[in-house]
């Protein structure tokens, strides 16, 4: 079945680098297209061909398993030619620069460069030196479009409305490009946003970002409706921004006496990998007001929207 | 144990209550290990049954002292000093509350040696004594400890003892997250390069003697450090040991700023000068070094001004061996519990501070920065007080000190002013007969 002509949404612009600059209805069209294709990948036959004859090319600076598989996925999805590299493989272990892949890769006329790379800023000085679409698929510590428009769907199909709704963002603030998507999108959908961790993991001014910031679970989970936890990576927990990870879960990991201070119906979020016990308990990942999983089928379809969006644009089309 | 809990009268007293800024002539009733009553004539006649009545005429009434800061050496150097010596040597001193360092062996880095430490003073201490843990773990400077978990456990504050965190990007974080738990920073401020081999303050003595000097600028640079970083995070930050006038300069801008500084002095420091050093004497050689006479006149004019908030012991017992040695090679510390308040009695003898002034830098004021009880004669106070005979002219015998370690640069020194009583929670710990 093919439902591209339909609802397919333009954007107005060339790639998809943040959620800042998106409008409200912009990020509101993505979403309802990313809707119909849940429903498609839920088929038997989930091919279609809004894509056909267009080159997808995954470039990984920075490992990834499943950002990286759902792209590859969305792109087949749609009929893309769809191909993988990341850093291990590449020119890059031998010197050569980012802007030398971004030449030699646009050379080769892809039509959409899937990016993601450890440094803020990366993927956009990128998507400056080539002639292609280019989303980012997460840059340092700036931003991670899709996965804050994964949330959205998410968050929208278990509340109906994002707007009014309070989501407290949990961890490691400072380091977290999820974070920040997230905080712009749900504030451009009306949502109340706080986040919470110690003050080592928040970065100074996040304030004018638009959140309330909290340092205590129990005060920050207050009455949310939602509770979004975010990865600590281990490097950071052994004393450099925290002491320990005991202590860490001790006083924000999740569990179920700390999400008891959310609304009896608060859902849990987490963008994955997960340490189980340091940011959040096993018996809250996988109970029953964990949307975890739900989160991972939303990333494929989210970016089927994506990507779909942004062909629309593409030369020939 | 000197007597039981029957009621104490302390009568015709003049009681000095620091906490309250009290200074009259009265009775104190100590009963359930509490304070119930401080006021004029309480008299004989309104105590109950059995009441231990105490006649305190000419003698003053004050808090019990409560010591900042003191090594002892359990765990892991019980030769120079143990939980139980070192709590004889504060009841000996009117010290009824202990505040030590966590630079043992182990360090006390985790919260199960804090609990350690606790139970273990429990058993076998005869005064109060907490600890502070350490502000990083193994006092390496590197990696933050378990601030919530340890303050949890019961640590008072955080420091790392004689050891001062260099790296300031360590420091700025660890203040950072000390501040969502409300935890003390203490800290030691000694530039270890700036002091280098330095044994001595850095001056014409130290070149008479032959000695490589520490000079003010190693304690300045780091206070300085410091004061901006803890504005940054906005911490409670304590400097564990000011010595010199230049860092109570650094101390005024900070305070008249609003940063939530505050600052202690070592007995030494404001009662001894580097003149002390003598021809060599290693017990007057401690961390940082006995400055300028100028400098500890500086400190000691702070003190009356509340400048500088606390007066500590810094008491760290040495063994003979590792100081009966060239002086550069001699461990730094004195031990200083026992004396503290005899040897501050000088400064008031001398007219230079007021009574009332000395014993809120020892009791109420550390009360009051390390969220304590104690350090108050307020009725429904722990019943943790001393009586002092402030004229008792007295020479320090080394051979009656409870210490353990005899290194005190007080040796054989003549003192006026003793306490003569000490009582912990109601109870009697400590009579000099």
């Amino acid at each position: 079945m093919n439902i591209a002509q339909k609802t397919s949404l333009v954007l107005n612009q060339r790639h998809l680098l943040g959620i800042e600059g998106l409008s409200r209805e912009m990020i509101v069209g993505l979403l309802d297209r990313a809707e119909e294709f849940v429903a498609t990948n839920r088929q038997i036959d989930k091919k279609q061909s809004q894509l056909r004859g267009r080159t997808q090319i995954n470039l990984f600076f920075e490992v990834s398993t499943r950002t990286q598989s759902s792209f590859e996925l969305a792109g087949k999805r749609l009929g893309a030619d769809v191909m993988n590299m990341s850093v291990g493989s590449s020119s890059m272990r031998k010197g050569e620069t980012l802007i030398d892949t971004a030449i030699t890769l646009n050379a080769m006329h892809p039509d959409i460069l899937v990016v993601r790379h450890h440094a803020s800023g990366a993927v956009e000085l990128l998507a400056r030196k080539v002639d292609c679409s280019v989303i980012n698929a997460g840059d340092g510590s700036h931003e991670h479009p899709t996965q804050a428009l994964l949330d959205a769907l998410t968050i929208r199909r278990n509340k109906g409305d994002i707007e009014g709704l309070t989501v407290t963002i949990c961890g490691d603030i400072t380091h977290s490009r999820v974070a920040r998507s997230n905080i712009i999108l749900l504030n451009a959908l009306g949502a109340r946003v706080r986040v919470v961790a110690p003050s080592t993991l928040l970065p100074p001014g996040i304030e004018r970002m638009g959140v309330e910031v909290y340092r205590d679970m129990r005060e920050g989970l207050r009455d949310a409706d939602i509770v979004m936890m975010l990865r600590l990576q281990r490097e950071r927990m052994s004393g450099s921004f925290v002491p320990s990870s005991q202590e860490y879960f001790h006083y924000f990991g999740l569990d179920q006496k700390k999400l008891g201070y959310a609304k009896p119906d608060a859902l849990v979020m987490h963008p994955g990998p997960m340490n189980r016990g340091v940011e959040i308990e096993s018996s809250v990942a996988d109970g029953a007001q964990s949307l975890i999983r739900e989160q991972v089928e939303m990333g494929v379809a989210v970016r089927m929207a994506a990507l779909e969006a942004l062909s629309q644009n593409l030369p020939n089309a | 144990m000197l007597s039981d809990r029957r009621p104490i009268l302390l009568t015709n007293a003049r009681i000095v209550d620091p906490s309250r800024d009290l200074d009259f002539a009265g009775d104190v009733l100590l009963a359930d290990g509490v304070i119930r009553d401080a006021k004029r004539g309480i008299g004989a006649a309104g105590v109950p049954e059995g009441t231990e009545i105490v006649d305190c005429r000419g003698k003053v009434v004050a808090p019990g002292l409560i010591d900042m800061r003191a090594f002892v050496g359990e765990p892991g150097a019980e030769y120079r000093e143990t939980l139980a010596s070192a709590s004889q040597a504060a009841a000996a001193g009117g010290v009824t509350t202990i505040v030590m360092r966590p630079d043992t062996t182990p360090v006390i880095d985790e919260p199960a040696m804090v609990d350690f430490v606790m139970r273990r003073a429990r058993d076998t201490a005869i005064v109060h004594l907490h600890t502070m843990a350490a502000l990083t773990k193994g006092l390496r400077g590197e990696e933050m400890t378990e601030f919530g978990l340890l303050k949890a456990a019961g640590a008072l504050a955080f420091t790392d003892g004689q050891h001062s965190v260099t790296n300031a990007q360590v420091m700025r974080r660890a203040l950072t997250y000390a501040r969502d738990f409300d935890a003390l920073i203490v800290h030691h401020t000694e530039d270890p390069d700036l002091v280098g081999e330095g044994v001595m303050n850095e001056g014409e003595f130290a070149a008479r003697l032959g000695l490589v000097g520490v000079p003010k600028a190693a304690e300045t640079v780091m206070l300085e450090r410091d004061v901006r970083l803890a504005a940054l995070s906005g911490a409670r930050y304590h400097a564990a040991s000011i010595t010199c006038a230049e860092s109570l300069e650094v101390l005024r801008r900070a305070k008249d700023q609003g940063i939530a500084i505050t600052a202690s002095c070592s007995i030494n420091h404001v009662t001894l000068n580097e003149n002390d050093v003598g021809s060599y004497r290693t017990f007057c050689k401690v961390t940082p070094p006995l400055r300028a006479e100028e400098d500890r006149k500086a400190l000691v004019e702070a003190l009356a001004s509340g400048l500088v908030d606390i007066v500590m012991s810094d008491h760290d017992p040495q063994d003979v061996e590792t100081k009966r040695l060239p002086f550069a090679e001699a461990a730094p510390g004195a031990i200083g519990i026992e004396t503290m308040l005899s040897a501050g009695l000088r400064l008031v003898h001398s007219g230079e501070i007021q009574l009332a002034k000395l014993l809120a830098a020892m009791s109420a004021k550390p009360a009051e920065v390390l969220g304590l009880p104690g350090g108050s004669l307020r009725p429904g106070s722990a019943a943790d007080v001393i009586v002092l005979d402030l004229d008792a002219p007295w020479v320090l015998d080394p051979d009656e000190l409870k210490s353990k370690c005899k290194n005190t640069p007080f040796d054989e020194a003549r003192l006026q002013g003793r306490v003569v009583r000490t009582i912990v929670t109601g109870r009697t710990v400590y009579e000099f007969v």
